[in-house]
Formats: structure tokens, C-alpha cells, sequence
């Protein structure tokens, strides 16, 4: 076991708490970079996946992990970042100026949803999201002049400097390293006054409130960038799929996003990843377990939703830490190893917070 | 002439839609008045009722009448026992985990209402099915008719028990006042679970009245997306806002679809929702004063 001597105060600060988290992000990031040398194509492709739904799970975890805030419309954010994206490729702009654009756009219509609904309590937002998001599910369907309607929309091919971006390993490398990017950025602001603050308003309002932070202000904030994030994972999205589909933005896609933050463990960049994997390989699992089943239930239309349902049930209710809130448990325990106590991880009783006024 | 009956006709079948929106909105602000939690599976709640009620009358062939009062008490059952086991453990913890988690119920129920009943559309003969109310030249089904005089007759129940019996008036002291209703001597956490039942009961209700208009299927659920709207409409916390909201809603939705080009009737409800949210965010009927941040 490693013990910390505080011997600096920017040690509450850094990146890397030891040499050692250094050793592993390091081997893991060469790993990362390998694995396309390695692996066949459809697992390359998959994992590419993996990297898109991280990216906007790093949107999401920023907005309810962080700040407490839940969106039910991330899928919409998502849509509006993938057909800026390919709007823009069509017409010839670079995929660097492209993919940032996209996410700027994004984040517009983040703010343009956040600063009439953040005013009100916290649920209103999950409602207004909802039906914004149904709204522009609606619009993408019918609006066919700009996304093709039901034809669809083929995505071009994409080229950094003159180097195509075509297969899945090109799409690997793009995901990941925006994916880097964005974990860095939220790693880094989470160390920031910035980042204090939305914790401090998902910890408690009031308090944040009595400490200066002036809400509807972060709140917009939080949401736009969560918005921005989840723009530039669609245009990643956009080229991951090659082929746009007006309803593939819908409700259940902004459900998968919460599941990726519940599942994976709320308020950690960590569980996104684990998020990501779990709801980006549950059908593929379940894919190659099909054959296994009983006859009706592998072949169940509505049985991903289901699935993702009751493990977002079960997660609640059992493990409100997430995949990753189990990994620090087992961690502990193995740290601790004989004086593990049973209160050890207990939850605290709590109570119900009032949102009245009266 | 011809336009004003063909108006009327449409304010009418609005209405009847509106009552279905209202009804499951009245379920949210049951729900939300007495434990501040939204219950995203209203909706699918809606959709069990409904086919409890095909169980019973298409299946086990009952009288309409008997059928649909059994499978209200299902219903009613059911929420009671959803609240008991599932949701009270989540009370204390952020109120966004309650949305995930009755949004990851609406799934399963859907799931477990597919696998048992199958995922076409099914229906029922109902003593209301195709047939029609002349009014003078006005030619009205009687289901909507049903739906519209259903939901008139439910709310005065409802409201006479909420003001009359002994159960009802606790039940409003513990939605007011929590500690104050355990000091009374009010078993709250059974309130709460009975108030859980009501509001499933009422959704059943909706279900069943709907059944002759839309038939019975999985996903008949997303209608709550709707309900939402009557519900923030109303002002949430307002019982009679939300029935208003929900008639408001269904109206403005039948006009849209008549008077606008297609595709603005599925978005109309989602409109008028955020649009209330930045013009009006306190509702019409603004019982609770929103806390603005």
C-alpha cells in the first residue's frame, strides 16, 4: 500500500496524484495506440464506438455527475452536432474547422434550451429536454430540404492535411484523441474555480448560493458545454456511422447517455469510460449470446431498452456508485485487507429535500 | 355551418384527448405534490391498465363493467406495491435518480407488457365502440363522449374524497407537511403508498377509456411525454390545472393538426410545453410558487 505525505498544497490540485497513476495512464495510452496493430477490424470499429459515446459521455457526466443537472436531450445535441458536421463537410470545409464548429453550434442551442428552464428546479430541465428533444427529432424527419428526411444523409469522407479518414482504424484514432482532449479539458476544469462551483451546486444549492455562486449563470454554463461536448461526439458520431438517419436521435439514445453515467458511476471521468464500454458492448453481447437463449426471448424486439432499464434500476437502487464507485470499494478492501468494517461503505440515512418554498 | 360543426367536432375530439392527458397528468401531480418525485412510467402505467383490462374482458371474457373495475384495482394494487418496494428506498437521494429510475421501470414494464401480451394492437369490445351521439346534426363518437363524461364523473369522486373522508384529508396533510403529519399521527410512509395507488388507478382509468379510441399496445406510454405538458401547463401542483392544461393541450393539438401542414400536430404539445416554461414557468394554475434559482 502507497501512503500520500502531503508536502504541498497544489498537491490537492494536480493531475496525477504519484508517479504510479503517471506509469499506468502511460500504458494504457500505449496500449490504446497499438490496439488497432493488433486487433481485427470489427473490434477496431467497435471500440471507435465506444470512443464517440465516451466523448458525449464526458458531456453528460460534466452535466449530472458534476453539476447535478439531468438532460433527457442529449440525443437531439447529438443530432444537431452530426448534420452540422456533415452539412459543413458537403460543402467543403475542413473536418478540423468542421468538428469544433459543430460543437460551437451545439452549445448555442445549449444555451438558447438552458437559460429559460435552469431558472426553474431541476426537473423542469429533464421535461424541457424531453420535449426538445422530441421536437427535433420531429424536425430532423420532416425538414428533408436539410437532412434528407427519411433518405438519410451520407456523411463524405472526411481527410486531416490530405490524409483520408475512411476506415475504422482512421475513425479509432480521430474518436480517440478527441476523446483525450475532452477528458484532459474536463480534468483540467474540474480543478478550476469553474469546476469547484458545479460541484458546489450539485452538492447544494443554497450553499452554493451563500458562497457567491450566482446559479442560473453556472448552470447555463454547464449545460452549454455538456451541449458543446455532446456536439462534437455527434460529428465524431456522424463519421462513425457514414450514414445519417433522422430517427436515430431519439429518446432511447438520450437514455443510453444517462445509463452510460449512472451505470459507469456518477461524478467520476473514470466511470464514463467503464459507462461507455458496458452500454456500447451490452448488444454486442447480447448478439453473440442470442443463439444460446430460449427461442422469444433472444429475438424480443425492445429487449437493449429493457436491459438498459432494469440495470439503470438495479444500479440505483444497489449501487448508487456505479461500476466504478464498486472498483474504489474493492479497492479499499483489498488496501484494508483484514480491518474491512461493515460500515465501512454504509450508506447515510437521508432525507427527502424539499424544493418547496413553503 | 358546415366549417362551425366540423370545428366544434374537432374542440370535441380534442377535449376527449385532452381528458387522457389530463388524467395521467393528474397522476404526476398526485404523485409529485405528496413526495416531490416525477414518475416518468405514468405512461407505461396507463398501458398496463389498459391491457389488465383486455386480460380480463377479451380474455377471461368478464362484463365490461366488472373487467374494468378489477383491473383498476390492479392497477391500483400495482402502483401501491411499486412504491412500497421500489420507491421509497430512493427517497434522500438526488431527485434526477428518481427520474432515471422510474424511467428504467416505463422500459421493463414495456418489455414485460410485450412479452406477455405481444407487440400489435389489440382491443376490446367496449359498450362504447363505434357508436355515435346525434346533436342536432352535430355527430359526436361515443367513445370521446365517454372519455369526456369518464373523467367529469372520476374527478368529482376524487374530489369529494380528498375533501370529505378521513384518508383523503390525510393524505393532504402529509403532501403540506411531512413532520407535521407524523406528529398527527398519520402513517405517512402508507399514504404515500396509497396515494402511489390512487394515481396508478386513475392512469388504469385512462387507459381503459382510451382503449375504444386507440386500441392497446406497448408503446402507448409516450403519451406521457404529453402529459407533461398538461401537467407543467397547468402549473405541476395543481390538480385542476392539470385537467385544464390537458384539455388545452389536446384542443390546441386537434387545431393544429386541422389548420397547420403536417408534422406540427406530434411537436404541438412539446411547443406549447417549452413555450410555457419561458412565458408562463409558475403555469396557469400556480399553486406551489416555483423556486427560481
Amino acid at each position: 500500500m502507497r501512503y500520500l505525505f502531503k508536502t504541498d498544497y497544489r498537491q490537492d490540485t494536480t493531475l496525477w496524484r504519484h508517479r504510479g497513476d503517471l506509469f499506468w495512464y502511460g500504458l494504457l495510452g500505449i496500449v490504446l495506440l497499438a490496439i488497432p496493430f493488433v486487433l481485427s477490424e470489427f473490434y477496431v470499429g467497435e471500440l471507435g464506438g465506444v470512443f464517440v459515446f465516451a466523448v458525449a459521455g464526458v458531456g453528460m457526466m460534466l452535466l449530472a455527475g458534476y453539476t447535478g443537472l439531468i438532460s433527457l436531450g442529449n440525443a437531439a445535441f447529438l443530432g444537431i452536432g452530426a448534420y452540422t458536421d456533415a452539412i459543413l463537410l458537403t460543402h467543403g470545409v475542413p473536418l478540423l474547422v468542421a468538428l469544433p464548429v459543430a460543437g460551437l453550434f451545439t452549445g448555442l442551442f445549449g444555451i438558447a434550451i438552458g437559460l429559460p428552464t435552469l431558472r426553474m428546479s431541476g426537473l423542469y430541465l429533464a421535461i424541457a429536454t424531453l420535449a426538445f428533444g422530441s421536437i427535433v427529432g420531429t424536425v430532423f424527419q420532416k425538414w428533408d430540404a436539410v437532412t434528407g428526411g427519411f433518405d438519410g444523409f451520407a456523411v463524405p469522407a472526411p481527410d486531416i492535411f490530405g490524409v483520408p479518414i475512411q476506415n475504422a482504424t482512421g475513425i479509432y484514432y480521430l474518436s480517440l484523441a478527441v476523446l483525450v482532449i475532452v477528458l484532459w479539458f474536463s480534468a483540467n476544469l474540474l480543478r478550476t474555480p469553474l469546476g469547484r462551483a458545479m460541484v458546489a451546486i450539485r452538492d447544494s444549492e443554497i450553499s452554493a448560493q451563500s458562497m457567491g455562486i450566482h446559479l442560473a449563470r453556472y448552470k447555463t454554463f454547464a449545460f452549454a458545454l455538456s451541449a458543446f461536448i455532446t456536439g462534437l461526439a455527434g460529428a465524431l458520431f456522424a463519421h462513425y456511422v457514414r450514414f445519417l438517419a433522422p430517427d436515430a436521435f431519439d429518446v432511447l439514445l438520450s437514455v443510453q447517455f444517462v445509463t452510460i453515467v449512472f451505470v459507469g458511476g456518477l461524478g467520476s471521468l473514470h466511470g464514463v469510460i467503464l459507462g461507455a464500454l458496458f452500454v456500447r458492448l451490452l448488444p454486442q453481447f447480447i448478439a453473440i449470446i442470442r443463439d444460446d437463449l430460449p427461442y422469444g426471448i433472444g429475438r424480443m424486439p425492445g429487449l437493449e431498452p429493457s436491459l438498459y432499464g432494469l440495470v439503470l434500476v438495479i444500479v440505483i437502487l444497489f449501487e448508487p456508485g456505479g461500476i466504478y464507485g464498486r472498483w474504489i470499494k474493492m479497492k479499499r478492501w483489498f488496501q484494508a485487507y483484514p480491518l474491512k468494517r461493515r460500515t465501512s461503505f454504509r450508506r447515510q440515512k437521508s432525507y427527502a429535500r424539499s424544493e418547496r418554498l413553503r | 355551418m358546415e366549417d362551425a360543426a366540423r370545428l366544434l367536432q374537432l374542440v370535441v375530439n380534442g377535449a376527449a384527448a385532452g381528458c387522457i392527458y389530463g388524467l395521467i397528468a393528474l397522476g404526476f401531480v398526485l404523485i409529485y405534490k405528496a413526495t416531490e418525485m416525477i414518475n416518468f412510467a405514468q405512461g407505461d402505467i396507463m398501458m398496463l391498465g389498459g391491457f389488465f383490462a383486455f386480460a380480463l374482458i377479451a380474455h377471461f371474457g368478464l362484463n365490461y363493467w366488472v373487467g374494468a373495475l378489477i383491473a383498476i384495482l390492479l392497477t391500483a394494487a400495482f402502483g401501491f406495491a411499486l412504491d412500497a418496494v421500489v420507491l421509497r428506498r430512493v427517497i434522500g437521494q438526488p431527485q434526477f435518480a428518481v427520474v432515471m429510475l422510474t424511467l428504467g421501470l416505463g422500459f421493463i414494464f414495456r418489455a414485460a407488457a410485450g412479452i406477455t401480451w405481444g407487440y400489435d394492437s389489440v382491443g376490446f369490445n367496449t359498450p362504447f365502440t363505434n357508436r355515435t351521439i346525434n346533436l342536432h346534426g352535430l355527430i359526436l363518437g361515443q367513445d370521446n363522449v365517454s372519455i369526456i363524461v369518464g373523467t367529469v364523473l372520476l374527478c368529482g369522486v376524487l374530489y369529494l374524497f380528498f375533501s370529505h373522508t378521513r384518508l383523503g384529508v390525510a393524505m393532504q396533510a402529509s403532501s403540506q407537511n411531512q413532520l407535521a403529519a407524523y406528529y398527527m399521527g398519520i402513517p405517512v410512509r402508507t399514504v404515500f403508498s396509497l396515494i402511489w395507488a390512487i394515481s396508478a388507478g386513475v392512469a388504469a382509468v385512462a387507459g381503459i377509456l382510451l382503449s375504444p379510441v386507440s386500441m392497446i399496445d406497448v408503446n402507448m406510454g409516450f403519451l406521457g411525454i404529453k402529459a407533461f405538458a398538461a401537467a407543467v401547463l397547468g402549473g405541476f401542483g395543481s390538480i385542476p390545472g392539470a385537467l385544464v392544461g390537458g384539455v388545452v393541450i389536446g384542443i390546441v393539438e386537434q387545431l393544429a393538426g386541422y389548420f397547420l401542414p403536417a408534422g406540427f400536430q406530434e411537436v404541438t404539445s412539446n411547443v406549447v410545453l417549452l413555450a410555457t416554461l419561458i412565458l408562463r414557468p409558475q403555469g396557469l394554475f400556480a399553486e406551489i410558487a416555483g423556486k427560481r434559482v
